[in-house]
C-alpha cells in the first residue's frame, strides 16, 4: 500500500489512478483481514453455486461428443446436475475436451481456454483427450491435452459412457467443494 | 445383366467411354479394365489435362469424386489417382497418373472441376504431390510449416507432436 502517493492522485492518468486505487483497496482488505473473512463467509455459497451451475463449453471434437449429446438427452438428463452447454467460452466454467486434439487444433483450443473466465476447470474425456488414445504415435495427434493446458478431471473410456461422464462431473463437484473458493477466489 | 433403370437415352456405358477415350488419345491412355459402369485407365502425365477436358466436355464426366495418391517406394514412383464420375452415364472412371518419386508434379484439374480443390490440397499435404496450376496449394490438414509428408512410405511415425 503506497498511500504516500495520495497527494499525486490528481495528477495521475485515469489508468494509473484505477490501478493505484485498486491496489490500495486490495491491500487494505488483505491487511485488515476483511478479505479472508469475506472469502470464508461466501465460500460455501460460492461453492454450492459453482457446483450446481457448471456450464461446459459446447465444443464437440470427436466421437465422445456423441456421448456428451446423449448425456444431455432425456435418458441421462445432465441438465438436472447443472450442466448446460453454452456456445461461448465467455459464458462457461468447464472446458470439456472430448476427442483427439490435432496439432492444428492445439493453438485454437489453448485460446478457447484462455478466453474462459476464472474460475474454470478442464475435463479430459476419453482416451484421446487423455493420452492420444489409438493415435498416440500419429503424425498429427497431440499426446494428451495436459501437454498444453492443465486438466482437472480425467474420464477414461473409449468412448466414455454418459454415466461415466456424469460421474466425472460429480468428481469435479467434489473438487470444487474441496477448493472452497470465496468471492475473491483466494484460499 | 438387368436393365439399368433411369439411363438417359444415348447414355454411354463404360465400354463406350473406354473406346472413345482410346480412339481419341491412343498415345496417352491405356485402359486396364472395363465393366459396364467402371473404367480403369492409366493416363500419361503429359496428356492428363487434355484427357480430362475431353472427358468433361464430350463424355459428360461432371463430378470428381476423389483425388488421392499412392506411394511406391521401391519402384521409385508415385501415383495420382482420380475418380471421375458421370451422373448422366452412371460411369465412374479411375484415372491413374504415374509420376517419378523424386519429382512428383502433375497438372491440376481444379480449373475443370472445382471439387478437386481440397482433394488436391490433401494429396499434396499427405504425399507431397505438386499440382501445377492449383489456385492455392497449401497445407490443409496439418499446420502451416509442417516439413514432412506423413503418407509417404519412408515417413517414420511415433514422433512427439
Amino acid at each position: 500500500m503506497d498511500l504516500s502517493l495520495a497527494p499525486n492522485a490528481i495528477a495521475m492518468s485515469a489508468q494509473e489512478f484505477l490501478a493505484w486505487s485498486k491496489d490500495v483497496m486490495d491491500q487494505l482488505l488483505t491487511a485488515s483481514g476483511a478479505k479472508k473473512a469475506v472469502d470464508k463467509i461466501t465460500a460455501p455459497i460460492w461453492s454450492w453455486a459453482l457446483r450446481n451451475a457448471n456450464y461446459p463449453l459446447h465444443f464437440g471434437v470427436a466421437c465422445c461428443a456423441l456421448e456428451m449429446a446423449a448425456a444431455s438427452g432425456s435418458r441421462f438428463d445432465a441438465e438436472r446436475l447443472g450442466m448446460i452447454y453454452r456456445s461461448s467460452p465467455r459464458q462457461t466454467d468447464v472446458l470439456l475436451i472430448n476427442g483427439w486434439v490435432t496439432a492444428k487444433l492445439r493453438p485454437d483450443l489453448r485460446r478457447l481456454y484462455e478466453q474462459m473466465a476464472e474460475p474454470r476447470w478442464v475435463v479430459a474425456m476419453g482416451e484421446c483427450a487423455i493420452s492420444g488414445g489409438p493415435w498416440y504415435d500419429s503424425y498429427n495427434v497431440v499426446q494428451g491435452v495436459d501437454t498444453f493446458i492443465p486438466v482437472d478431471i480425467y474420464i477414461p473410456g473409449c468412448p466414455v459412457r454418459p454415466e461415466a461422464m456424469i460421474d466425472g462431473f460429480m468428481k469435479l463437484h467434489k473438487k470444487i467443494h474441496k477448493e472452497m473458493k470465496g468471492t475473491f477466489l483466494e484460499d | 445383366m438387368a436393365q439399368r433403370a433411369g439411363l438417359a437415352a444415348g447414355g454411354k456405358t463404360g465400354e463406350i467411354v473406354a473406346k472413345e477415350l482410346i480412339d481419341r488419345f491412343p498415345e496417352y491412355v491405356k485402359i486396364t479394365k472395363v465393366t459396364h459402369n467402371r473404367v480403369f485407365a492409366m493416363v500419361d502425365k503429359v496428356g492428363l489435362l487434355n484427357v480430362a477436358k475431353f472427358m468433361k466436355d464430350a463424355l459428360d464426366f461432371d463430378h470428381i469424386t476423389a483425388v488421392s495418391g499412392v506411394d511406391w517406394l521401391e519402384e521409385k514412383k508415385m501415383w495420382a489417382v482420380y475418380h471421375i464420375t458421370s451422373y448422366s452415364n452412371r460411369v465412374t472412371a479411375e484415372m491413374i497418373v504415374e509420376l517419378p518419386r523424386d519429382k512428383p508434379e502433375v497438372d491440376s484439374v481444379t480449373p475443370l472441376w472445382g471439387g478437386a480443390n481440397w482433394h488436391e490440397r490433401e494429396t499434396y499435404d499427405m504425399f507431397g504431390i505438386i499440382f501445377i496450376g492449383h489456385p492455392r496449394l497449401e497445407r490443409i490438414l496439418t499446420p502451416e510449416g509442417t516439413d514432412y509428408f506423413p503418407y509417404r512410405k519412408d515417413f517414420v511415425g511415433g514422433r512427439r507432436v
